[in-house]
């Protein structure tokens, strides 16, 4: 692995984004080492997605540098596990989750599908494996063989995060994993995720804008907002004072009976979140 | 000649009757062509039913009536009309904006605009010639009579290397259409690949054609695909039982169509409907036995 001095992964230095001539976020100084798990956070329209296609050079950032595996952003992305934004399935597709695994590993490759010498076979039954284990790692081997169309949206969820898996990546971009899930799915998700990046040694980028299911696996986090962005470990950043700023409106961060913070008054949908989050134990 | 004094003579001896239709040169080079185009239009037309890309199928094979009743007017085979405008139309509607994710969306009133100003400048070719009357009703709505020997060749070479370049593409075809996000993040040609598609798509409809006629293509292009995709969620499976189901559809209605008054093209899509329609029961019925108590994560 060449991922750079001290095993970093991730570098931004006062880096900027623009879509047009809006200026999305400016300044943004990060660094991610390996393993860790980051959060990008903050309302949505802010440009945290576009963080992550500036990462797999599908953006260029307008000012500043970025260094990705310690290449240019796009040159390793064969080491990158990408998410897109919540992709919806129609109910009638029929592919089976297996095969949307699959995909992650062989569907970048053209040639004949079918393996006609032994040596192609020795490769079909490697990667078959592949596709199990990680299908096995999230948890998913038991409705696999369904029709993607049919599952839950928890379920489609493990199968992605399985797919953005299987080629071992060094570093996962996850955005808005847990948008559109139910509650005790987003803190099943969430735990997935913080159980990945532990026990695989894969750093992890993830889109949210509710901290509440991932904070108690969040090594760093990054807030983006129109007041502008903060980065740091949570307790430097996640406190009444710099989300009331970045927000532009009164954010309080509780810390519960166990010691875990909780984020009241974020003005994001959906809203229930911040009324349900008190007395909610669902992630752990 | 119809059909019927040919076909007279309908036993119970099956054998004995394929047979007979067999002695005729034109049924024997009808059932190397259905063959053909029946392989060709399944498979291309999985992926067309799994990318959502009916609407411009149709279009396609619509386009396609034009220029078979212009290369008829103009003495070249109605074949070459076929192919010609079916690629053109794909090529064309490949160039199309995407709009709101998928391209080429059935509300695309240009597109129902365009579609009916071909279909009277075939009607307006086809009065033009003159020649045969039943012109239209073949053009349209297919015909088995006169597939010459030449054409069946064409037919063959063009659906062996259509269904090559399918095979070399499958995989990556098949994540640009489930998955094009991700496909695209992972250095798939997204684009181009659903422009090379589009030009298979071409060349199937207009080989489907020449068995089904313009109307009718849906018959081998939609509906063996949606009845395998009704029976099985594995992608190879259900191509393979796409092709099944379209040759075995393609030969019963030939056979049929060949001991019965009635023509091709209303066998063609009868047997494909009943096909569709029974794996819909079927699967039906093996969701309601096997369905198992519903497992919430």
């Amino acid at each position: 692995m060449n991922a750079g001095a001290g095993g970093e992964v991730l570098r931004l230095e006062a880096a900027s984004a623009r879509m047009g001539d809006r200026t999305l976020w400016a300044g943004v100084d990060l660094a991610v080492q390996a393993g860790e798990l980051v959060a990008v956070l903050g309302p949505n329209g802010a440009g945290k997605s576009t963080l992550l296609k500036v990462v797999l050079g599908l953006i260029a950032p307008s000012a500043g540098s970025v260094t990705v595996l310690g290449g240019r952003p796009g040159e390793h992305n064969d080491r990158i596990g990408y998410l897109p934004q919540r992709r919806t399935f129609e109910p009638s597709l029929r592919v089976r989750g297996i095969d949307l695994v699959r995909l992650g590993l062989t569907g970048d490759r053209f040639g004949f599908p079918v393996p006609v010498s032994g040596d192609a076979r020795r490769r079909r039954r490697r990667a078959e494996a592949r596709v199990r284990e990680v299908v096995d790692l999230v948890g998913a081997a038991s409705v696999a063989g369904r029709p993607v169309g049919e599952m839950s949206g928890g379920e489609q969820q493990r199968l992605l995060i399985a797919q953005a898996l299987v080629r071992s990546p060094e570093l996962l971009l996850l955005d808005e994993p847990l948008d559109s899930l139910d509650l005790p799915n987003q803190g099943a998700v969430a735990a997935l995720v913080g159980t990945i990046c532990r026990d695989a040694g894969v750093s992890v980028v993830i889109v949210a804008h509710d901290v509440n299911p991932i904070l108690p696996y969040l090594d760093r986090v990054v807030y983006i907002a129109e007041g502008g962005v903060a980065a740091g470990t949570p307790g430097e950043v996640i406190t009444g004072d710099t989300l009331t700023r970045l927000y532009g409106t009164p954010v309080e961060v509780l810390t519960t009976a166990d010691g875990r913070l909780v984020v009241v008054g974020q003005p994001e949908p959906p809203a229930f979140h911040a009324d349900r989050h008190g007395g909610s134990h669902d992630h752990r | 000649m119809t059909i019927a004094d040919a076909g007279s003579g309908l036993s119970w001896n099956v054998v004995g009757d394929v047979r007979h239709a067999l002695d005729y040169a034109f049924m024997v080079n009808a059932l190397r062509a259905g063959t053909v185009v029946a392989v060709m239009a399944a498979a291309i037309g999985w992926f067309m039913v799994l990318r959502r890309q009916s609407f411009a199928g149709h279009t396609i094979a619509v386009v396609g009536f034009p220029g078979a009743a212009g290369a008829t007017l103009v003495g070249v085979s109605a074949l070459v009309g076929y192919f010609g405008f079916c690629v053109l139309a794909a090529l064309v509607i490949s160039m199309v904006p995407r709009s709101g994710g998928r391209a080429f969306s059935a509300e695309n009133a240009v597109t129902g605009t365009v579609q009916a100003v071909l279909l009277a400048f075939g009607f307006l070719f086809v009065s033009l010639y003159r020649g045969d009357l039943n012109g239209v009703d073949a053009l349209l709505f297919g015909s088995f009579l006169g597939v010459t020997p030449t054409q069946v060749v064409t037919l063959f070479f063009v659906a062996l290397g259509a269904l090559g370049a399918l095979a070399v593409m499958a995989r990556p075809l098949l994540f640009a259409s489930v998955d094009p996000d991700v496909a695209r993040a992972r250095g798939v040609p997204v684009g181009a690949l659903s422009t090379a598609f589009l030009v298979l798509l071409g060349l199937a409809a207009a080989e489907a054609s020449q068995i089904t006629g313009s109307l009718l293509v849906f018959a081998l292009l939609v509906m063996p695909a949606a009845t395998a995709q009704r029976l099985t969620p594995r992608p190879a499976l259900a191509l393979a039982l796409a092709v099944a189901v379209a040759m075995m559809v393609t030969w019963l209605a030939l056979m049929a169509a060949f001991y019965s008054p009635y023509p091709i093209g209303f066998w063609v899509t009868t047997l494909a409907f009943a096909a569709y329609v029974s794996a819909g029961a079927l699967a039906g019925h093996r969701r309601r036995r096997a369905r198992p108590p519903a497992v919430t994560s």
